[in-house]
């Protein structure tokens, strides 16, 4: 009795051991990046020409991939949820495949796809298109390695809904677009705006292919992350105080998407961010 | 009244589902789960595409395989009650009415009287509220169909009293041709002036609910009606009467005439219970434990070895009736059927 006491004494320290560097390792790293520099000076340090110019790449080029997720994203992961059909697996496999690529293998496939000697290169050179190391090449960066995430929680979104309801909705004289707007989509939205968060998350900290395919050029291609990697050889603390940007804009998505999750008014079908692919 | 003609069939995966059938009034089908009543109306209602034959309401064509005739389902004039309900969870009732027809929506939600309900989301209501929203909604539609899928099913037994009421009269009162698929005889009897058994995707017999009880063509459709169905091998013509020896080893009479093997069917109220073997003109008694004791309403269902009986509370107290006791039981010989096994069904076994 006393020695298995002290065992189970001995294994709750051991485990609160572990709990205690485990979040100390995650947090001190975020909480360093505000107590390096003062934050009067930090917020002075965002007014700098580097951090100017990289705010804005990141805010057009983000956006505008987001709306090319949002709108190729959507009818796909509808599609290959409602339907079946062969090779459906293979699909999505494929689709979740840049999830687990690294980043600067998707750069380079990128390159070989839409550079100037690659499989499309000629092609677009004939339209006249010149696509690598331009904001269009960041862009395509950006949701090349984002919309899967989306991609993969709408699917799981659009799955959750209750096929009767879809059912219902044709059998009262809802043709299939309205069955879609005013049923399919008011029911999933939430789990679409957990993975356009997600995604949105995964663009903004987006380095690896965008340095392959797009280059780092200031005001041009440069994105935040981008240039916290430039900054950090010549002036860190403005690398630092980027940082502590993308920390501030990643918490608010995180916590925004904790709410756009747990905001479940009566709906029965409720959109796992986790629920397995069926 | 407009009339509904089905004529089709579609291969399930064990089975061939066949049906032809004129509804003009309220029919229901009744069979066990699995022997694809609900397909029958998701092929009426669009969702399901035969695999041959047509539907059309009156000369309105809805499908005609040969023909490649095909409507979806929101070209039709169809109002089907899903099972679950299948209510629009995001919208109000009065939305979820609206969404089939906005024109009547107010009258509706006042003959349902769901109109202190119309603000509410479906997960506030009780189950009778909800079947209430959705026939109103499939009302709104301005069906020429209406089909009801298992409409009492996902009610609770207090519940369903009150329903099972509330919508005989509404069908009454509706004059449009409906289809309700059931598992419950007693329902279907209720609801319908005339009842389908429905097996394995095959009508077995049609008529109305009490021709089904007092003329039952076969095993299937007597154990459905609610009967004993005392298997064993006819054993020869006795003094006028069919003989039959029970696989339980009794030897029973009746009125009836078959040979080979048969079921002899004999309604659980035609079925008399005694503690001592009594001396009255009814020819069979058989002898058993009782196995349960069951109070259904104001009546008690009482199980004595292979036979169901039904008597009164009153009847029931007074012989003390008790699970582990014995009993027998007695019944006319012109109180039974007999029917025929046929070679088809040698295989398969019955649930009382």
């Amino acid at each position: 009795m006393q020695r298995r006491r002290l065992r189970g004494g001995l294994l709750g320290v051991l485990f609160f051991g572990a709990c205690a560097v485990a979040f100390a390792f995650l947090a001190l790293p975020v909480i360093a990046i505000f107590t390096q520099v003062a934050p009067g000076r930090l917020v002075r340090l965002l007014g700098n020409p580097i951090v100017t110019d990289a705010l804005v790449v990141s805010f057009k080029t983000t956006l505008a991939a987001q709306v090319l997720i949002l709108v190729f994203g959507t009818p796909a992961a509808y599609l290959i949820a409602s339907r079946r059909f062969p090779g459906r697996t293979v699909l999505v496999t494929l689709v979740e495949l840049p999830l687990v690529l690294p980043p600067a293998v998707a750069g380079l496939g990128l390159l070989v796809t839409f550079g100037r000697f690659g499989l499309l290169g000629s092609t677009l050179e004939a339209l006249g298109l010149s696509v690598s190391f331009t904001q269009t090449a960041v862009v395509l960066a950006i949701a090349f390695v984002a919309s899967p995430l989306y991609i993969r929680t709408a699917i799981a979104a659009f799955q959750a809904v209750d096929p009767d309801l879809v059912a219902a909705s044709r059998t009262l004289g809802a043709g299939s677009t309205r069955t879609f707007f005013r049923v399919v989509l008011p029911l999933a939205l939430n789990g679409l705006a957990a993975g356009e968060a997600l995604a949105l998350a995964r663009s903004l900290g987006e380095f690896g292919a965008t340095i392959m395919f797009a280059g780092s050029l200031q005001g041009i291609t440069q994105t935040l992350p981008l240039a916290i990697y430039q900054a950090f050889a010549i002036n860190f603390d403005v690398a630092l105080a980027m940082g502590a940007l993308l920390v501030a804009i990643s918490a608010v998505l995180l916590f925004s998407l904790r709410l756009i999750l747990s905001w479940q008014p009566s709906r029965r079908t409720s959109p796992s961010l986790f629920a397995p692919l069926r | 009244m407009a009339t509904l003609s089905t004529d089709f069939s579609l291969a399930l995966r064990s089975f061939a589902l066949r049906l032809a059938l004129d509804v003009e009034r309220t029919v229901a089908l009744v069979g066990p789960s699995g022997a694809g009543k609900t397909s029958i109306l998701r092929i009426i209602a669009g969702l399901v595409r035969p695999g041959s034959g047509r539907v059309a309401l009156d000369d309105d064509v809805w499908v005609d395989v040969g023909r490649g005739v095909f409507r979806q389902p929101d070209e039709r004039r169809v109002g089907l009650v899903f099972q679950e309900y299948a209510l629009f969870p995001h919208l109000s009732v009065q939305a979820n009415v609206a969404y089939g027809g906005k024109e009547r929506v107010g009258e509706l939600l006042e003959r349902f009287h769901i109109s202190h309900l119309a603000k509410a989301r479906p997960g506030e209501l009780s189950g009778g509220e909800r079947q209430r929203v959705a026939l109103a909604r499939a009302l709104a539609r301005d069906p020429g169909v209406l089909l009801l899928d298992e409409p009492l099913a996902a009610l609770d037994a207090h519940t369903k009293t009150s329903v099972r009421a509330e919508l005989q009269e509404l069908l009454g009162a509706l004059e449009l041709p409906t289809l309700i698929v059931t598992h419950d005889y007693e329902d279907a009897a209720a609801l319908a002036t005339t009842v389908g058994v429905l097996v394995k995707g095959s009508l077995r017999q049609v008529g109305a609910p009490e021709e089904l009880v007092s003329r039952p063509r076969d095993p299937f459709v007597a154990s459905f009606t609610g009967a004993n169905l005392l298997r064993g091998q006819a054993d020869g013509d006795d003094g006028g009467l069919t003989a039959v020896v029970l696989e339980t080893g009794e030897r029973v009479f009746s009125a009836d005439r078959a040979s080979g093997e048969v079921g002899v069917v004999v309604y659980p109220w035609d079925v008399s219970v005694g503690r001592v073997r009594s001396e009255d003109s009814a020819l069979n008694l058989i002898q058993g434990e009782i196995a349960s004791v069951v109070r259904v309403g104001n009546r008690v269902r009482v199980r004595i070895g292979p036979v169901t009986a039904e008597v009164t509370e009153a009847s029931a107290e007074r012989l003390q009736l008790e699970r582990g006791g014995t009993a027998f039981a007695s019944f006319k010989a012109t109180g039974t059927k007999l029917v025929e096994f046929s070679a088809a069904d040698g295989g398969l076994s019955f649930e009382p």
